[in-house]
């Protein structure tokens, strides 16, 4: 998929070649998102944060007249390595935001830093690149995805959970989810599945959660898969007897799908739609006014990516070159976080605040996820240690 | 594993195990009779899918919903078969396929342009909404139960037909002697037709009961297309009887595997080793068995006498 | 004079010229484009020496691709950078692979070949997600990549493009001669009339396999292409869909030709990227593309190209 949207490429093989020529004083952001497929909606609410942004700076980053490029990396390794290749060598883009999963991000990688482009992941904060492998042309906007495992394994202890069954997807973000869950959960572990992404039909998992003996359930089951998963839930009758706590599961996205399935259920975060700031609030009512649903924690990542790049282009007056001083420019992080307090640590991985939340149906008959307590403050990942930077 | 978790996975792979029935019964039976390889077949499962989601939004009504759907669905098959098919019935296997291809990339698009790439869900009817207590801590939905009594309806239904009605006969005959069925004076390209339908149909019902336990998405008939393959072959081509017990036979395999295999291998290495190969493990039994029956079998378990 | 060789000819020349030209017009950026082809198009070529000639329609071909290519990516983790190392550890693997599944999957024919190699590819393409310590589901980026002797030859930034290209020539031309072989008329005689070729005293099992094997190697080999040139591997190019891909190039170019499956594989990216850039929702034009060229242009791409007193070749 291409979308560009200030200039729209004309039809032939060779066309490029004209886009290449036209306003080369324009910023030009690739983004690499998915938008196919069970996850589709994650990279929709990107895509439609980051738009949200550049409304209110009326098209503009930095003072710098946007050109945004669109691609689909369709969940598939492959097909986001050729679509990101494609954005540094193709379009020469100035920043690359994406994406959505951290296998994507993986495949992205290489080329992108090498190219010397800045990557910025609105989403996707995988622990191979916040320790050892910290790179000066990566940051990320979002989290490490440990962190919010970790968070979660604090709220299960807080809450006093025994026996907790833990569940994941067979990928990066999803071992890195339950690793970080057991690193801050007191209590005891009864079983560890990781199940194919994008799977089906949990019911032979939640046959196993049944007979496990545990008081709760801890999930990282991000797109459709969480949808099915808490669906599968309720129907199997789990709901009464466990306690559900999840990451990425129970969120914006999946809500419209589970519905009163998910009410009560746990989750953490850095983010909720109703955390109570005032930037925060006119953000989640001017994107319901817009898009007509709930924007989600990918979406404010996305704001705030937006957000952090006019930061940096404006301090450097337009001038992308000194790619060292866009780098100091970046790591200031000097915008308002939706967040509140934000700022990146030597990784450049965000150093932020982390809640419990959970699944609250709303007046209107919308759900999402609600602001219950802080529970980490200036919470930095546990890798950045190892970074050299 | 305690009896219970056994149960629910006997049940889970039953109920699994028919839903590939209802698609690969359809499958069998145009690659018996008409020596058709049609991949579209698994989109006609999404096609189910997609209209129960459609029809419900607009009528409500789950059981009005059904109907529409089931109705859509046959003619939606009629449809590609009247503007596709028939024109491919004398080519090779190879064009079918390289065309039917191209009709599932078609369908796929389509359905993301009508309905967005989001994936979308229906709730399930209020009346089967229920569940049944199995044991202290667990339920077993009604939803599910009542689909495994219906998919064993259909499968009677289907099994009954083909042996004592005449239509059945033709069919029976058609997949062994297509000429002297033709030769006796009976209009083969309707029975073609009735068949290449009702399988439409089939599929479509499959993706229909499926709507309310699994994701609506497109290219969700993808890879249930190769499993109801895989079913077909272990059950021999053409063959109904065939079809079914493979169908069960790979439903319970797999069900039970993607649930045990983990836990098995961890007797024989640690376990984040047997986290790694246990669900690649279970992801392939199903092809280990068939290629195991394949080599000791070529032609398929019970294939109907005269294919191929 | 001989219209296809003619055709191929020119397809190779403008192959050659391409690194020259494209940046004349400031799309070097499409070179990343013509390798994908070409890599495409080596596999689909040796895909075609046993669907084509053999009639052996295998759904397991790209799990070859995948095996080369994760050959050569653990080869390169585990610190063999010597490009021709990498290529014999290639060729061993696939070949000892290609003759264990092709021995067991010749045994049947027809249908349940395709089944049965599908079978293969898939418990290749799980066993490649389970490899948790070279990326799992994910798939590994490269940090280190083959060389040429220490030359960086065999690299994107040197001469990688040409030395694709010339396996391709490699490819195009050696299956064309097998195939004029007598062993490609054994092959043919087998997938024609397979009673009378054994009664006639060939050991057609074998060479059936063999052809099997020549293919997997070759596919091998642009896996460990696709490799150096992505600088990343996953296990999403030994799915199914990929296999389906190859045969749709296949049939597409048009079956046992010398051209047809360089033509398919071409066609097929190129169309892929001229819709894709006009319309977002490329894919509902290229579906219906297929049935057509199905419909109204049976013997593929090269019929098209091929007069008709020169049909058959």
């Amino acid at each position: 998929m291409k979308t560009t949207l200030t200039s729209t490429a004309g039809a032939a093989l060779f066309s490029a070649m004209m886009s290449t020529t036209a306003m080369a004083e324009d910023l030009k952001i690739g983004m690499v998102v998915t938008l196919s497929g069970p996850p589709a909606a994650l990279g929709q609410q990107i895509v439609d944060g980051f738009q949200l942004a550049l409304d209110h700076k009326d098209g503009q980053l930095g003072g710098q007249a946007v050109e945004l490029i669109i691609e689909d990396d369709e969940l598939k390794p492959d097909v986001a390595l050729l679509k990101a290749t494609s954005l540094v060598e193709r379009e020469e883009v100035d920043f690359v935001v994406g994406t959505v999963f951290s296998n994507m991000l993986q495949a992205v990688f290489k080329p992108i830093v090498q190219s010397e482009t800045f990557l910025i992941s609105p989403n996707a904060g995988p622990s191979t690149f916040a320790g050892r492998n910290c790179n000066p042309f990566f940051f990320a906007t979002s989290y490490q995805n440990n962190q919010n495992a970790e968070v979660s394994g604090m709220i299960a202890t807080e809450e006093g959970f025994e026996n907790v069954f833990v569940m994941a997807p067979n990928y990066q973000a999803g071992r890195d989810n339950v690793e970080g869950f057991r690193q801050t959960f007191k209590g005891s572990v009864t079983d560890e599945v990781f199940t194919p992404l994008g799977h089906q039909d949990f019911s032979a998992e939640l046959a196993r959660v049944s007979t496990s003996g545990s008081d709760a359930i801890f999930t990282f089951m991000p797109g459709g898969m969480g949808v099915r998963l808490v669906n599968q839930f309720e129907g199997a009758g789990l709901s009464d007897s466990m306690k559900f706590m999840s990451v990425f599961t129970t969120d914006e996205t999946t809500l419209p799908g589970q519905k009163d399935a998910a009410v009560g259920f746990l989750a953490a975060g850095s983010w909720a739609p109703d955390l109570p700031n005032d930037d925060n609030l006119a953000f989640v009512a001017a994107f319901e006014e817009k898009y007509g649903y709930i924007p989600g924690s990918y979406a404010m990542q996305a704001y705030d990516t937006a957000n952090l790049i006019d930061s940096a282009v404006a301090e450097v007056g337009g001038d992308l070159s000194d790619k060292d001083a866009v780098r100091a420019a970046l790591r200031k992080a000097d915008f308002t976080s939706l967040r509140g307090d934000f700022s990146f640590n030597n990784n450049h991985y965000p150093v932020q605040d982390f809640h419990a939340l959970q699944v609250v149906k709303r007046e209107d008959g919308k759900f999402h996820t609600s602001f219950v307590r802080t529970v980490a403050e200036d919470y930095a990942d546990s890798f950045h240690a190892d970074c050299k930077m | 594993m305690s009896l219970t978790l056994f149960l629910i996975l006997c049940l889970n792979g039953l109920q699994y195990g028919l839903l590939l029935f209802l698609i690969a019964a359809g499958l069998t039976l145009v690659f018996g009779v008409m020596g058709f390889i049609n991949l579209a077949h698994g989109v006609q499962y999404m096609v189910g899918a997609y209209l129960i989601f459609a029809f419900t939004g607009l009528t409500g009504h789950f059981g009005l919903a059904l109907v529409l759907s089931l109705v859509t669905a046959l003619l939606i098959g009629l449809l590609l078969e009247y503007v596709v098919f028939r024109h491919l019935y004398d080519r090779t296997h190879l064009d079918q396929v390289l065309a039917t291809f191209g009709i599932i990339i078609f369908l796929n698009e389509l359905a993301k342009v009508l309905f967005g790439p989001t994936t979308l869900s229906i709730a399930t009817p209020e009346f089967l909404s229920g569940s049944i207590q199995l044991t202290e801590q667990l339920r077993y939905p009604v939803y599910r139960l009542v689909t495994i009594g219906v998919g064993l309806v259909v499968a009677a239904g289907l099994f009954l037909t083909i042996s004592y009605t005449r239509t059945g006969m033709l069919i029976r005959a058609g997949s062994t002697t297509p000429e002297m069925v033709a030769a006796l004076g009976v209009n083969i390209k309707q029975l073609f037709r009735i068949v290449f339908g009702v399988g439409a149909m089939l599929a479509g019902f499959a993706g229909v009961i499926a709507a309310p336990i699994f994701a609506i998405e497109p290219g969700m008939g993808d890879n249930i297309l190769i499993v109801a393959f895989v079913v077909i072959i272990i059950g021999g081509v053409g063959s109904i009887g065939g079809a079914f017990v493979a169908a069960i036979l790979v439903g319970l395999i797999d069900t039970l595997g993607r649930s045990l295999a983990t836990e098995l291998l961890s007797f024989v290495f640690n376990p984040s080793m047997a986290n790694q190969i246990g669900p690649a493990l279970a992801s392939m039994l199903i092809y280990i068995l068939m290629a195991a029956i394949l080599v000791i079998r070529p032609k398929g378990l019970l294939p109907a006498k005269g294919v191929h | 004079m001989d219209r296809s060789l003619v055709i191929g000819a020119l397809i190779f020349a403008c192959l050659l010229a391409m690194p020259v030209l494209l940046p004349l017009v400031g799309a070097e950026y499409l070179t990343g484009l013509l390798i994908k082809a070409m890599l495409l198009a080596i596999a689909a070529i040796s895909l075609d020496l046993i669907i084509g000639h053999g009639g052996m329609v295998s759904l397991g071909h790209a799990a070859f691709i995948g095996v080369g290519a994760y050959a050569a990516a653990i080869g390169l983790e585990s610190g063999i950078e010597n490009i021709l190392v990498l290529l014999l550890l290639t060729l061993v693997v696939t070949g000892g692979i290609a003759l264990i599944t092709g021995a067991l999957a010749l045994r049947t024919t027809g249908v349940y070949f395709l089944m049965i190699t599908l079978a293969f590819g898939q418990m290749i393409y799980f066993t490649l997600t389970s490899l948790a310590a070279y990326g799992g589901d994910d798939g590994l980026t490269l940090w280190s990549l083959a060389t040429f002797f220490g030359s960086d030859i065999v690299q994107n930034r040197g001469g990688l493009y040409f030395v694709i290209l010339a396996v391709l020539f490699l490819s195009w031309f050696g299956v064309y001669r097998i195939s004029q072989s007598r062993f490609g008329r054994v092959l043919r005689a087998a997938r024609d009339n397979p009673q009378r070729a054994e009664v006639m005293g060939y050991p057609i099992a074998r060479y059936q396999l063999i052809a099997y094997v020549i293919a997997a190697l070759i596919a091998g080999i642009s896996g460990l292409l696709l490799v150096q040139h992505a600088e990343f591997v996953s296990p999403s190019i030994a799915a199914w869909q990929r296999s389906g891909d190859l045969i749709v190039a296949v049939v597409l170019g048009g079956l046992g030709t010398r051209n047809g499956a360089l033509l398919g594989a071409f066609f097929i990216v190129i169309v892929e990227e001229l819709l894709s850039s006009v319309i977002h929702e490329w894919r509902l034009i290229y579906g219906p593309l297929l049935v057509l060229l199905v419909l109204y242009a049976k013997g593929g791409l090269n019929d098209l190209l091929t007069p008709a007193a020169q049909k058959g070749r």
